[in-house]
């Protein structure tokens, strides 16, 4: 317990403001800061921590939350998927609300789709043990940090000799959105907090190319209030002193080479596509495939279904609040059409997305 | 999103039940909220007082650590009663029972309700018994409900908090939840935590003393310690702050909470109260609920700090300022 209460020091965290505040205070334009992942957008509402920074330090969040850059075609596949006799869907509870083309997981499930909310990717491996006379269709959404357990979950049903286990694909991979965001001229990010578990896999030297090339400063932060400000504090430097590096705040765990094994793990069962980011569109090689040598656990290849035609809600600007070009009160649906219990985008649903930290903690 | 469908949500006692309350439910039955979004009704008849109420419960797994469905049911209502301030005197219950049920764990359901109702002080005093065909209903669901009197002239309701009052829960936040959500099959943690299910008319009769300095009293069930206060916050036309420093939390709450991504604000307990109480006050009733077993870990966790809308914010362990919320959608069906 003492290593997480070390991280969320009162006094360290005033001190961290109190010297962004003096570093800023004869600045007279102001910098932004994007942080890229879900888990820093919720934990930076959650801490307060746009409340203890100076207004010229302004933190605008990313594409990072996995169940947000998914786009509506997928959504609408599941739920094709859960309308075929001898179908369990297995997912992650933050899909179950996320509104496809017209309707959703939830309703499905109260019209009689069967469908589970599982904590753990092996817990769908179990399901599809247990019911044999089942197809098991397991969600596959997430990054670098979720894509190995979900490669695992597939070497396990393999090993396991299972024939009933799917897995439908739509795993994103950072950096590449990152490059896209840094090289669309109608934003201007001042730095990078760099996403912290996925760094643990790819490594910090994934983003040198953005400080070297793009001249976007770089740090992987770690998730706790302490991390956060001092990851801010270290872009405020490089910024007013004119640098671009990537460096590491976050180095209990995260190192420049990233994790190798999981790296395997990943290119044993997945292979690199192209991806379509929700509010991004298309972005090449930023997404994983299950690859031909696991082929007949892949729910898009092995289950052919009819999926209804893609409708896009018209007004959301999930898009827009993806690439930080937005924020969410600026959107005319925000907690007016869209809620969180009656969400019209996918930002309003995860726990991770944008409108819904802003309109879980804003008020 | 298709409105004619009942969610899950719909059962959360988050935003959705409220929805469902106010545009279908209310004014189908009544028209008139008679309970207003208080616990229970009070009714008034020949110039005598009465509280009355009614709950169901449908917990799974139905025996739980630190207790059951049968006396989760009977602590349920008794608290209902106590928290509008009345005492509970007669409660009634209801089984809806599924074939193939075992008679002994009916008994042993059937003896942790009269326990519980001992306990409070309450008696048992009509009931009825369905039995519906396998499948229809999971192994058995109970209702109850409660009639009470009030020994007082004391107001005690939702919109009776007032600028400057001080905000109190007797205990730690979330065991309830976090101990039925760890018995569930397919999580099976070992958390050692036990439901916090308890009768809480004991503990008002203490907090009653005090007298008028007691504006609100209201337990956070579903929808957690959040969801009750934003009620609150509205009914009085306030903001509530709180102090993440100041909440108590047992360890392995905090950190069933953070495996599972749930927010504790948002987890069910059925054995504490939220006390809003005058400032002057404060102090001696924080001791005199600390000298009761109920109360041992009392804390005083916010305060009333303007009128307002009907928010709660919480200033945050690191100094931050944020919003809390009602709970939206669904977070753990079946909790009680």
């Amino acid at each position: 317990m003492n290593y997480i209460n070390e991280f969320r020091n009162r006094d360290m965290v005033k001190g961290f403001a109190e010297r962004i505040r003096r570093l800023t205070e004869d600045r007279s334009e102001p910098v932004t800061f994007m942080e890229v992942c879900g888990t820093h957008t919720m934990a930076i509402c959650q801490f307060g921590i746009r409340s203890l920074l100076p207004p010229r330090v302004r933190l605008i969040s990313g594409p990072g939350c996995p169940v947000c850059v998914t786009p509506n075609g997928y959504l609408d596949r599941a739920v094709a998927c859960s309308r075929l006799p001898d179908v369990i869907i297995a997912t992650f509870g933050d899909m179950m609300r996320v509104p496809g083309s017209s309707t959703s997981l939830m309703e499905e499930r109260a019209r009689g789709a069967d469908i589970r909310i599982v904590y753990s990717p092996l817990d769908a491996v179990g399901l599809a043990a247990k019911n044999p006379g089942k197809r098991v269709i397991f969600l596959g959404v997430g990054f670098e940090t979720t894509a190995p357990t979900i490669a695992g979950s597939i070497l396990a049903a393999a090993a396991q000799g299972l024939d009933n286990y799917f897995v439908l694909a739509a795993h994103k991979t950072m950096p590449k959105p990152m490059e896209v965001l840094a090289a669309d001229p109608e934003l201007r990010i001042d730095g990078f907090i760099c996403p912290a578990h996925v760094s643990a896999i790819i490594g910090a030297e994934a983003y040198r190319f953005l400080a070297d090339e793009y001249r976007i400063p770089c740090v992987v932060t770690g998730f706790e209030p302490v991390d956060i400000m001092q990851g801010v504090e270290m872009l405020t430097r490089q910024v007013l002193e004119g640098k671009s590096l990537v460096e590491i705040q976050y180095s209990r765990v995260v190192k420049w080479e990233g994790n190798k094994k999981a790296r395997e793990i990943l290119s044993q069962v997945f292979t690199s596509c192209d991806a379509d980011w929700r509010g991004i569109g298309t972005i090449p090689g930023s997404g994983l495939e299950i690859g031909a040598a696991y082929a007949s656990f892949d729910a898009a290849r092995a289950i052919p279904v009819e999926v209804e035609e893609l409708r896009e809600h018209a007004g959301c600007l999930c898009g827009e609040i993806l690439k930080g070009k937005v924020a969410p009160g600026d959107c005319p649906l925000f907690g007016t059409t869209c809620t969180p219990e009656a969400p019209v985008g996918a930002c309003m649903v995860s726990s991770e997305g944008t409108c819904a930290a802003a309109y879980k903690y804003g008020r | 999103m298709d409105k004619d469908l009942i969610l899950l949500g719909h059962g959360s006692g988050g935003k959705l039940s409220h929805q469902l309350l106010d545009e279908l439910i209310i004014p189908t039955l009544s028209g008139i909220p008679v309970s207003g979004q208080n616990d229970a009704a009070v009714v008034e008849h020949d110039g005598r007082r009465l509280a009355f109420t009614t709950d169901s419960y449908v917990v799974d797994p139905i025996f739980f650590p630190g207790g059951n469905i049968g006396d989760l049911a009977v602590n349920g209502t008794v608290n209902d009663l106590a928290m509008v301030g009345a005492t509970p005197l007669f409660i009634s219950v209801g089984l809806i029972v599924e074939e193939g049920f075992s008679k002994r764990e009916l008994a042993a359901i059937l003896a942790s309700m009269r326990g519980a109702a001992d306990l409070a002080g309450v008696r048992i005093v009509t009931g009825d018994t369905k039995v519906v065909p396998r499948g229809k209903v999971d192994r058995v669901y109970v209702n109850t409900s409660g009639i009470g009197i009030f020994e007082h002239t004391l107001r005690i309701d939702g919109c009776g908090a007032r600028v400057g009052d001080k905000v109190i829960i007797n205990g730690t936040i979330g065991d309830h939840g976090v101990a039925v959500l760890a018995a569930r099959e397919g999580l099976e943690l070992e958390t050692g935590i036990k439901s916090d299910s308890a009768p809480l008319n004991g503990l008002v009769a203490e907090i009653l003393k005090e007298g008028d300095a007691v504006h609100v009293l209201r337990d956070p069930t579903r929808g957690g310690v959040a969801t009750t206060l934003k009620e609150i916050a509205v009914q009085s036309g306030v903001t509530v702050r709180l102090n993440e420093a100041m909440l108590p939390y047992k360890g392995a709450v905090k950190g069933v909470c953070a495996l599972l991504g749930l927010d504790p604000l948002h987890v069910a307990n059925e054995g504490k109260l939220l006390a809003i109480v005058s400032p002057a006050a404060a102090d001696t009733m924080l001791a005199r609920m600390r000298n009761h077993p109920l109360g041992a870990d009392a804390a005083i966790i916010g305060e009333v700090t303007e009128a307002s809308d009907g928010r709660v914010q919480i200033e945050t362990e690191v100094g931050g300022l944020r919003g809390v919320d009602m709970l939206a959608g669904e977070q753990l069906p079946r909790i009680c």
